[in-house]
């Protein structure tokens, strides 16, 4: 049950705050422990999404593996605990995961008053609305009224309430902890609107029974981006998160997949020698093994591959790369040189 | 000359029991302080190295979300500390109203089970095990997801004189607005609730005196219903009420019960008043048969025996076990948070917890007020253990 979770989470978190942790240590215990313990979501395809054999799949479930394959040059190295939206913020402050890769919203108040890192953007989103087709609904504008089911504990719920007001509409908010409560109750009828990040909103959609009778509305009414988040204060660790993600958006960038990594190493170009391990030494500097960028692409691949394999068009969702295409192609995906 | 005696040797302090008592009792509490000490320090360095903010100055900065059930004025803009009050009303609405429900059920439950009538005692007997070994959490979502949600949509709702709507929604009810001079009709019935104690008072004595009855339920009914109507007629009848009506999407106006209420409720209920038909049939059959078979040959009928010969009695057993149903009754409020009733654990310990991310402010608020509610309730309860208890002379 969740409030029994939180309230473990909770006693978890003072325990840990008591006991005598020190900086730079995460790296140290979790290279000793073997595994990364990552937290994901309870259940969202494209994203994070355990299949019948129980392998999680998904964007966030793959930035886990890659940063595993980082430290451990073996993407398998990753336990998954599967996180509400309400549980996950406490489960990293308490220490009981390593990194929170759970289509997290990068915010102000996270980043400082509630001890987070927040290391990158694996994906621009942005808030929308589903609703039955039957309503006739064409806009979120013509929401007044409306009772709208949306996760607790999330940044859309706070979206939801600015919208609502700032377009002086009445809102009944039913916030469930789950987001498949809210989307049995959106087929149900208890809410009129589910509300989410849109790239939730397509992978909910595909979970319901008759998906074709709904539809997401036009407008986008917030700022979301998602990313990885680490815990405040341990700096060796969070640069190699960081760097995971720019390693495998910077391998876009340079054309180096995972199936042609190997044939890459021989290439001419420092940029690509460099991020190989081929030149430099630039394992030493995060205290990892030379070739671990290298491990990071052949074993989970670059962005745009992750990207089209879990929620694009080799995927259910279909979805487009939009703004999370390169900054060379229009989007807004960019990573720092490797040098 | 007196004889020098060997006065014993004064043993050491440390050998004296009392000495030794006090000490170890003054060690002990040394401890315990210099580790809470020592906790309370090491979670404020923690905390600060991890950058977590602490304090509960988050209190009175604004919450920036909706909450589906209040009971107080509340919106986006008011604080986290208004939010806990949200919070806690739902709490203690859900669980007032479980208290009395259940024991009301309880009571009927109980005495039915007891019954000569084979139907009725069989029937509540059913109803006992099945509702008392099922866990809660499955009751919750039962009522929740599959009794509930088999409701009409709002467009279609079920409507009772188009004045009480039930849909998916919720129930709708109207509400009552008073106008100027309803409080003349409270203040009749203040007078009404006031003349009928006096009578009663004076019944009672006549009674004493004399032995003769007086219908003193059907004369206080009378005054109760009844001056109070005539005030609100002459009054020109100071009250409309407010329908609900479909507006867009759902209706407005009126009050409404929503669906997470209900179910909570629901469930609630029906289980904490199996347990307390238990106690109440234990309490009855503990106390003697002679006491019935005395009461009925002194000529009082069944019913009259029930209620001045044997409740009265049983209610010495009943009560002390009673009290802890209302204590469990309450705290399982809190499994609220499964089906988004935003109670204490669910709005306050969930919501605001994640908003601001501080988890041990509030949990500790949390614990403290789950704490606070159930010392409430027993002391009431023992209070009110100590009226009826057995008065021994």
């Amino acid at each position: 049950m969740n409030p029994l979770k939180t309230l473990t989470a909770a006693a978890v978190l003072l325990l840990a705050a008591s006991g005598l942790a020190q900086a730079g240590a995460a790296l140290n215990a979790i290279k000793e422990r073997g595994f990364i313990k990552c937290g994901v979501s309870d259940g969202l395809p494209g994203f994070s999404y355990a299949d019948e054999k129980g392998n999680y799949n998904g964007i966030d479930v793959d930035v886990c593996r890659a940063v595993a394959a980082a430290v451990f040059g073996d993407a398998s190295k990753v336990k998954f605990t599967p996180l509400t939206a309400k549980e996950r913020l406490t489960a990293l402050q308490s220490g009981e995961i390593d990194v929170l890769s759970r289509n997290t919203t990068w915010t102000s108040s996270r980043d400082s008053a509630q001890g987070m890192n927040f290391t990158g953007v694996t994906y621009y989103d942005g808030q929308g609305f589903l609703v039955n087709k039957k309503l006739g609904v064409k806009s979120a504008k013509q929401l007044d009224g409306a009772t709208v089911c949306v996760q607790a504990g999330t940044t859309t719920e706070l979206n939801l309430s600015d919208y609502f007001r700032a377009n002086k509409m009445k809102l009944t908010p039913i916030s469930y902890d789950k987001s498949d409560e809210s989307a049995k109750s959106l087929e149900a009828g208890r809410c009129d609107v589910l509300t989410s990040d849109q790239s939730q909103l397509y992978a909910q959609r595909i979970k319901l029974a008759k998906p074709d009778e709904y539809v997401v509305l036009p407008e986008v009414i917030s700022k979301e981006p998602l990313g990885p988040v680490v815990r405040h204060g341990d700096d060796d660790w969070f640069d190699i998160v960081k760097w995971t993600l720019f390693v495998m958006v910077n391998a876009e960038d340079l054309g180096v997949n995972s199936k042609n990594v190997e044939e890459m190493k021989k290439s001419a170009n420092p940029d690509v020698k460099r991020l190989l391990g081929v030149e430099g030494d630039k394992g030493k500097d995060f205290g990892l093994a030379n070739d671990w960028m290298a491990a990071v692409i052949k074993q989970v691949g670059n962005y745009g591959e992750v990207f089209e394999r879990n929620v694009g068009q080799g995927s259910p969702l279909k979805i487009q790369r939009g703004l999370n295409a390169l900054w060379s192609q229009g989007g807004l995906q960019y990573a720092p040189p490797v040098r | 000359m007196a004889e020098p005696i060997s006065t014993p040797v004064k043993p050491p302090f440390w050998n004296n029991p009392q000495v030794r008592a006090i000490l170890f009792q003054a060690i002990a509490l040394v401890v315990t302080v210099a580790f809470g000490l020592y906790v309370f320090d090491n979670t404020q360095t923690n905390l600060r190295r991890l950058g977590i903010a602490s304090g509960f100055d988050f209190l009175s900065s604004p919450s920036g979300f909706d909450v589906v059930q209040s009971l107080i004025p509340y919106s986006p803009t008011s604080s986290y500390g208004r939010v806990f009050w949200v919070a806690l009303l739902n709490t203690l609405l859900v669980s007032a109203l479980g208290i009395v429900l259940a024991t009301l059920i309880g009571f009927v439950i109980g005495i039915a089970r007891l019954s000569k009538n084979w139907l009725i005692s069989r029937l509540a007997l059913v109803y006992i095990e099945t509702f008392r070994n099922i866990p809660l959490l499955l009751q919750i979502f039962f009522w929740y997801f599959a009794v509930l949600r088999a409701m009409p949509s709002p467009r279609q709702s079920l409507s009772l004189g188009e004045a009480v709507f039930l849909n998916i929604r919720g129930l709708y009810l109207p509400a009552p607005e008073f106008q100027i001079g309803f409080g003349w009709v409270l203040a009749a019935f203040g007078l009404a609730a006031a003349l009928a104690w006096l009578a009663a008072r004076w019944a009672r004595r006549r009674q004493r005196a004399t032995g003769q009855q007086f219908p003193i339920l059907s004369v206080s009914l009378a005054l109760l219903l009844g001056l109070p109507s005539l005030t609100f007629w002459l009054a020109g009848s100071p009250l409309v009420w407010q329908l609900p009506e479909l507006q867009g999407f759902n209706f407005r106006g009126g009050w409404v019960v929503i669906p997470e209420m209900a179910s909570l409720l629901l469930a609630l209920t029906l289980y904490t008043a199996t347990f307390i038909a238990e106690i109440v049939r234990a309490g009855i059959q503990a106390v003697s048969h002679g006491q019935t078979e005395a009461s009925l040959s002194l000529g009082l009928n069944s019913s009259l025996t029930l209620r001045l010969i044997i409740l009265p009695q049983a209610l010495r057993v009943i009560i002390p076990p009673l009290t802890n149903q209302y204590l469990n009754l309450t705290k399982n409020s809190s499994l609220a948070a499964a089906i988004g009733y935003p109670d204490l654990v669910s709005a306050f310990a969930g919501t605001v917890l994640n908003q601001t991310g501080q988890a041990i402010e509030c949990i500790a608020i949390t614990m403290t007020v789950y704490l606070t509610i159930s010392l409430l309730i027993s002391l009431m309860m023992n209070g009110y253990n100590r009226r009826v208890a057995l008065v021994e002379r």
